[in-house]
């Protein structure tokens, strides 16, 4: 790394009163032809070059970002990290995910500030106590930490909570996966782009792409508004635009964008050490180290690229919110925000090589799309670089939608879509 | 959020109706005759088009009848309501 971050850079630039730190990435043109060309600068993208580069030593990669880096949905999201999925392929993905995440501030050596406060999820009804708790054996099953918590237990590890059993929708228990957690996000994405562009990754935004060059069955290169650029592989993680970039060559996608939303309060003092969320009454709150309660809210019935959402959706959550924690009915929400998320039929996502030679997808994150930024990036950078998915992949192929082989994750998925 | 012009109760809000996503994707006459690659593009491939999207709603909490609207799904604008059976407007593409 040319300019490792350390006490003693810290000391050193304090000295020269912090005038004097680098720019953590570059801000190249694009050249004329690159050997991978990754199309969306979010931290799904930034880390596949990231990992393009460092393990499958691909050196003339270009990521394309037609705004800023991390300006879309890995701006806009919770923070929340978790695997705690149903089904073997789910937990084999979000778990490597999981795994990254532990080791990643040392892996880029920048502060993600990522945060094992664990993560509740809550049962209102016996529907729900049965599913969670099939979720907490099938998790264990699978080498993932979970446990059943009771309404004592619950209240206990969240005191706030109102576990009245005269409220609308009462605290039955919650499952409780103490490894998860959150991080920073913008840091997330900034630290793989100064990973990436360390090893020669060049990142270039304010450019948007304009069509895909197709030569018969395989790609040729990218209209872009900088202009045509050569590759023969071109890897696109374009989150709500995956359609749009889809359209471009011809394909369909399993795909419906929704505008998602969510919303932070003025700063308080520590209230909440952890993250609680709740599917059937659908609100979930956590603090940040600010002490801004986040809020994430629902996605609307349909489809739209307006990044707003809309406002009875939030109604709808702070209801929830104010039932099941009555200490913040007087808290002034600061901010609101809507995210652009492609939600697949079978709420998991698709990294995937496509019928057109040198064109892959990893899309369909939907609204869980944060916490698998480190896995996605690496099985994708896999994927690309041997143009055969890894075996922790291989069931998220597009072609699941034929075969009938769905990977049907509403149940874990945290937003009711 | 935005109001949709029901063409059986008049201009509601939003909130009242539920999206019952892209409109004109035609039911297989013959279910049987399907390969699965015509069944994938039936059941799950969505235009999702970022633009003007041809929709159903269904005025959920009205009327309950179905009908059609052409929105812009980049602002949210309607353009055009139509009833159910109806031929699209055509100065839309």
């Amino acid at each position: 790394m040319k300019n490792k971050y350390s006490i003693f850079s810290l000391i050193k630039n304090a000295l020269s009163q912090h005038e004097n730190w680098q720019q953590a990435w570059g801000n190249p043109e694009p050249k004329k032809e690159y050997d991978a060309i990754i199309v969306g600068g979010g931290g799904h993208g930034l880390a596949t070059a990231y990992y393009l580069a460092k393990k499958h030593n691909l050196k003339n990669i270009a990521v394309l970002e037609k705004g800023w880096i991390g300006g879309g949905n890995t701006g806009r999201n919770t923070t929340i990290i978790r695997s705690n999925y149903l089904w073997d392929a789910s937990a084999g993905l979000y778990d490597h995910a999981l795994k990254l995440w532990e080791n990643l501030s040392q892996e880029l050596n920048y502060n993600v500030m990522f945060s094992q406060r664990g993560v509740m999820n809550l049962a209102h009804n016996l529907q729900d106590v049965r599913d969670l708790k099939r979720r907490t054996h099938a998790n264990r099953l699978n080498g993932i930490d979970a446990v059943w918590l009771n309404t004592e237990e619950v209240k206990k590890f969240c005191p706030i909570i109102n576990t009245s059993p005269d409220i609308r929708y009462p605290v039955l228990g919650g499952t409780l996966q103490r490894r998860a957690g959150t991080a920073r996000h913008d840091a997330v994405a900034w630290g793989y782009a100064r990973g990436a562009s360390d090893m020669g990754v060049d990142i270039i935004q304010n450019c948007e792409v304009k069509g895909i060059k197709r030569n018969g069955d395989k790609v040729e290169g990218l209209e872009t508004t900088k202009g045509f650029i050569k590759t023969n592989k071109i890897g696109v993680v374009a989150a709500g635009h995956s359609s749009v970039i889809a359209n471009m060559a011809g394909l369909k996608l399993p795909l419906e964008s929704k505008p998602l939303q969510a919303l932070v309060s003025e700063p308080v003092k520590p209230i909440i050490d952890t993250v609680v969320m709740s599917n059937a009454v659908h609100a979930y709150v956590s603090q940040s180290d600010k002490g801004e309660l986040v809020i994430g809210a629902g996605t609307d019935s349909y489809v739209s690229y307006t990044q707003r959402g809309s406002h009875n959706i939030v109604e709808e959550t702070l209801k929830a919110i104010l039932e099941l924690y009555p200490i913040f009915s007087r808290m002034k929400m600061l901010r609101q925000w809507g995210g652009i998320v492609d939600i697949c039929p079978d709420a998991s996502p698709i990294i995937s090589k496509t019928n057109i030679k040198g064109l892959y997808f990893n899309c369909g994150w939907g609204t869980g799309g944060f916490k698998a930024t480190p896995g996605s990036g690496d099985l994708f950078a896999h994927t690309i670089a041997n143009d055969e998915p890894h075996k922790l992949n291989a069931a998220f192929n597009l072609n699941r939608f034929v075969s009938g082989d769905l990977v049907d994750e509403h149940g874990a998925a945290a937003v009711a879509h | 959020m935005f109001l949709i012009n029901c063409p059986f109760c008049g201009e509601r809000d939003q909130s009242e109706f539920s999206s019952g996503g892209e409109a004109h994707i035609v039911r297989p006459k013959q279910p049987t005759e399907l390969s699965d690659d015509e069944w994938a593009e039936y059941l799950f491939m969505r235009k999702n088009i970022k633009g003007i999207q041809f929709e159903r709603w269904n005025h959920v909490h009205g009327c309950r009848k179905w009908f059609n609207v052409v929105r812009d799904t980049s602002n949210d604008k309607i353009l055009s309501v139509y009833k159910m059976g109806e031929k699209p407007p055509v100065n839309y593409k």
